[in-house]
């Protein structure tokens, strides 16, 4: 808790949560795909970091420096090639650092392997649809009522008072904690993405075509995200909401869920 | 005109003719200022009409919740921005420098190809006309992105096929601009010019309209199956007849990567020629520029999936393209290097078309670094399609493209109107400029990291206060290039212009009076000449 408000406090390059107002760095995320990304993240940031200060260092010296109302007379060399040779090298080496644990991370996130959930998750626009696989339950998932309310133009609703603004769906996506969940996406009309930042997963649901992602959640809680290709005049308005929860509240959830469903077939 | 030049014609030239007066002088122009003149007002027009939308853009984002237009109107906005901005004010811009600069810089009398000069600038303002009117059309002007991405670009109503045919319109003017750069620098150089001779900035414009050359017709063949699809029954595109949407994505950014190169490009080269006039050296590594450049053009052809690291590649194919855009790093940083070496030791004034230069060399080599942090394919997971992709892409055409742009205008705006501008006025046109093009992009970068896509009218409140900053500096950047319209417009009150301009300015062009005169190098000059008096 103290750790964590020293973290808000300095704010600055630290990683706070991605609710924060004022936020600037990347969640860390649940799983630990999005740690390691989020590792990979900071690694180039920091190489990065440390390139510039390096050339920016330079230049400012030589803007301070070299200027003619000091007096500069300008040097005549205009080529050398120790230094090109050198500027040509260090770079391709800095790039083999980052590349080797970038290529690492990138097979982990292929490998969709021994799911122990497989979700198929249809986009229509503009609202997701959920299917579990071997559990015979679907359910549409659209944007939550108090945000469609207040989205209208010039609604007269203060947004600020609506919780999760345009990120709270009506039916959220279930899973147990530590379960290997495979996600399955397609899409009924144009191309949408399924998006969760705190999950480091971003996957592409395309017409005619099943795409496939995973993700392994490590912490209960509930984590939301949007749709991130362009898709029509709704685009920024089908929100995605995870919920992690323990495995037996994850029962729970089925056996209602498949209960509910049951009980709405009879009543047809 | 001097009459040193009007002597030699009267003596030897009984075909010597001034401008036709009245618009035909425009309209039928065959002279390569004129129509470069008119390539950089077209520019500069569309660069405000895109900029108007882009203030739209940031009104509607200024405060959650919509306030202003409606989520297909603002995309409608986003699109258009793009599509004006990129075929409307950058790359006629570079066009529009490469027609007034190309052939006084290798010492030629004009382009090669004066009639298709002609042809090819008078193409844009169709193109563009046709473009604009869809705003007018029912179910208003393309929403889908100017990236064009089916199935969605096909729910575009009556605009559909006027856009189509605006892009094929603006390819053709590309292809015959390009194909009349290329001829007029490998056959009008000045005698002792020879290739590695040139000036970066007609390296880098003839590695461009090779890009050019390539890619349009590309683009032009994806569109076209976007039409076919639409109108004519084929399912290029369509997974219900067989076809795939990712197809003409892969197609589209074939043609779009280099497309990147084309407007990034003849900005190295702006900046190239800038730098060293105002370091007073010479710019470093020549040669390693040149290589450079056109091994940045060649890996711009093999890493175009990179935009598309989450449309389900397979693993070796994300890992080639993850490594190839990486490995642009080297050459892009050898240019950078270059740049600072040309600096160092020099001795530097720090005039506005150099101050431009200086913020081109900081604020671009900021948007290359989230450039390598884009290749990292994990990472990109995160980053695509948010904010942080626009922060990137802006930072690499704002204070890129369009900072070299206005340091080439300041830079050469003497040789054009034979007067030098406001000095103080043009300072103040850089400083707005480059504290709101920060104020602007950059909380785009944490707006990104937070979470926040791309091409949406409305947010989350946790996003408020970054897209606030961002608005405000939007406003700021937008109203600043006003000043340099006063610039423009005071252009000929400053005191008159010498020939060499700047104390440190080397190459043919600027043994030309200032203003150039109407037609220059009629016979041609000998390049040893030009280089000695730099020596």
């Amino acid at each position: 808790m103290i750790r964590k408000s020293i973290m808000s406090l300095l704010g600055l390059l630290l990683a706070s949560t991605a609710s924060a107002d004022w936020a600037l760095n990347m969640p860390r995320g649940v799983t630990d795909l999005s740690a390691e990304t989020y590792g990979l993240h900071m690694m180039v940031f920091w190489w990065c970091v440390a390139i510039g200060v390096v050339v920016f260092g330079v230049m400012i010296i030589s803007l301070f420096m070299h200027r003619k109302s000091k007096g500069a007379e300008p040097a005549s060399f205009s080529h050398s090639t120790v230094a090109e040779v050198l500027w040509t090298a260090i770079p391709v080496v800095i790039l083999l650092i980052m590349a080797v644990p970038a290529a690492e991370t990138m097979v982990k996130l292929e490998d969709t392997r021994d799911p122990d959930i497989s979700i198929v998750a249809t986009a229509y626009q503009w609202k997701w649809h959920y299917e579990y696989q071997d559990e015979g339950i679907d359910f549409y998932s659209s944007l939550a009522r108090p945000s469609v309310e207040a989205r209208r133009k010039q609604s007269g609703v203060d947004v600020s008072t609506v919780e999760n603004y345009l990120l709270d769906v009506d039916r959220p996506v279930v899973v147990p904690k530590g379960a290997k969940v495979r996600l399955l996406l397609t899409s009924n009309d144009v191309i949408h993405s399924w998006w969760v930042p705190e999950l480091a997963i971003k996957k592409d649901a395309i017409p005619g075509i099943v795409n496939e992602t995973w993700f392994k959640p490590n912490e209960v809680g509930t984590y939301r995200g949007q749709c991130t290709e362009l898709c029509g005049k709704d685009h920024g308005y089908m929100p995605i909401v995870v919920e992690v929860v323990e495995p037996a509240a994850y029962q729970a959830w089925l056996d209602a869920r498949k209960d509910g469903d049951a009980k709405f077939a009879s009543a047809q | 005109m001097t009459t040193a030049v009007a002597d030699a014609h009267a003596a030897e030239d009984h075909d010597d003719h001034g401008p036709t007066k009245g618009y035909k002088r425009w309209l039928f122009s065959t002279n390569h200022k004129d129509i470069g003149t008119m390539y950089l007002i077209f520019s500069l027009v569309m660069f405000f009409v895109g900029g108007a939308m882009a203030m739209v853009i940031r009104s509607e984002l200024a405060v959650p919740g919509l306030q202003f237009v409606h989520p297909e109107f603002f995309n409608s906005m986003t699109t258009m921005h793009a599509l004006i901005m990129v075929f409307g004010a950058v790359m006629p811009a570079f066009v529009g420098l490469a027609n007034w600069m190309i052939p006084l810089m290798i010492g030629a009398p004009d382009m090669a190809l004066p009639r298709m000069n002609n042809w090819s600038f008078w193409i844009l303002p169709v193109a563009f006309g046709i473009l604009l009117s869809t705003l007018l059309m029912p179910g208003g002007a393309p929403a889908g992105g100017w990236t064009m991405y089916p199935p969605l670009i096909l729910q575009t109503g009556d605009a559909f096929p006027f856009l189509i045919f605006s892009v094929h319109l603006m390819g053709i003017s590309s292809i015959m601009g390009s194909i009349n750069v290329i001829v007029t620098i490998i056959n009008m150089r000045a005698p002792d010019m020879t290739l590695l001779k040139m000036p970066m900035f007609v390296w880098t414009w003839l590695i461009t309209a090779y890009l050019l050359i390539a890619v349009m017709p590309v683009l032009a063949g994806a569109v076209t199956m976007l039409l076919t699809d639409q109108f004519f029954g084929t399912s290029f595109f369509l997974a219900a007849g067989g076809g795939d949407p990712v197809m003409f994505q892969h197609i589209f950014w074939f043609f779009g990567h280099p497309e990147v190169y084309i407007m990034i490009l003849p900005a190295f080269g702006v900046v190239s020629e800038i730098i060293p006039t105002f370091s007073r050296k010479k710019l470093f590594g020549h040669d390693s520029m040149v290589y450079a450049a056109s091994c940045i053009a060649f890996l711009s052809f093999i890493v175009w999936a990179h935009h598309m690291f989450t449309v389900g590649m397979p693993l070796t194919g994300q890992l080639f393209f993850m490594f190839a855009t990486m490995l642009i790093a080297v050459p892009t940083g050898v240019k950078i290097f270059n740049w600072v070496a040309t600096m160092w030791r020099g001795a530097m004034t720090f005039e506005t078309p150099m101050l431009f230069s200086l913020a081109f060399v900081f604020l671009f080599t900021i948007g290359g670094f989230s450039g390598l942090m884009l290749a990292i394919q994990p990472a990109d997971v995160q980053y695509h399609d948010t904010y942080f992709v626009v922060a990137h892409f802006h930072y690499v055409l704002v204070p890129g493209s369009v900072f070299a742009i206005m340091a080439g205008a300041y830079y050469w705006l003497p040789k054009w109107t034979g007067h030098m501008y406001n000095e103080n006025l043009g300072k103040l046109h850089f400083w707005a400029s480059t504290i709101f093009v920060n104020v602007t992009f950059f909380p785009q970068h944490f707006l990104g990291l937070a979470g926040m896509p791309r091409r949406i009218p409305d947010y989350s409140v946790q996003f408020a206060d970054f897209n606030l900053v961002s608005s405000i500096g939007a406003i700021g950047f937008g109203l600043s290039q006003l000043l340099f319209v006063a610039v423009l417009l005071t252009a000929k009150r400053g005191e008159k212009a010498t020939d060499r301009v700047w104390e440190g300015s080397h190459g043919l062009e600027w043994t030309v009076p200032s203003p150039a005169p109407w037609h220059t190098f009629t016979t041609p000059p000998k390049a040893r000449i030009a280089n000695e008096s730099f020596e």
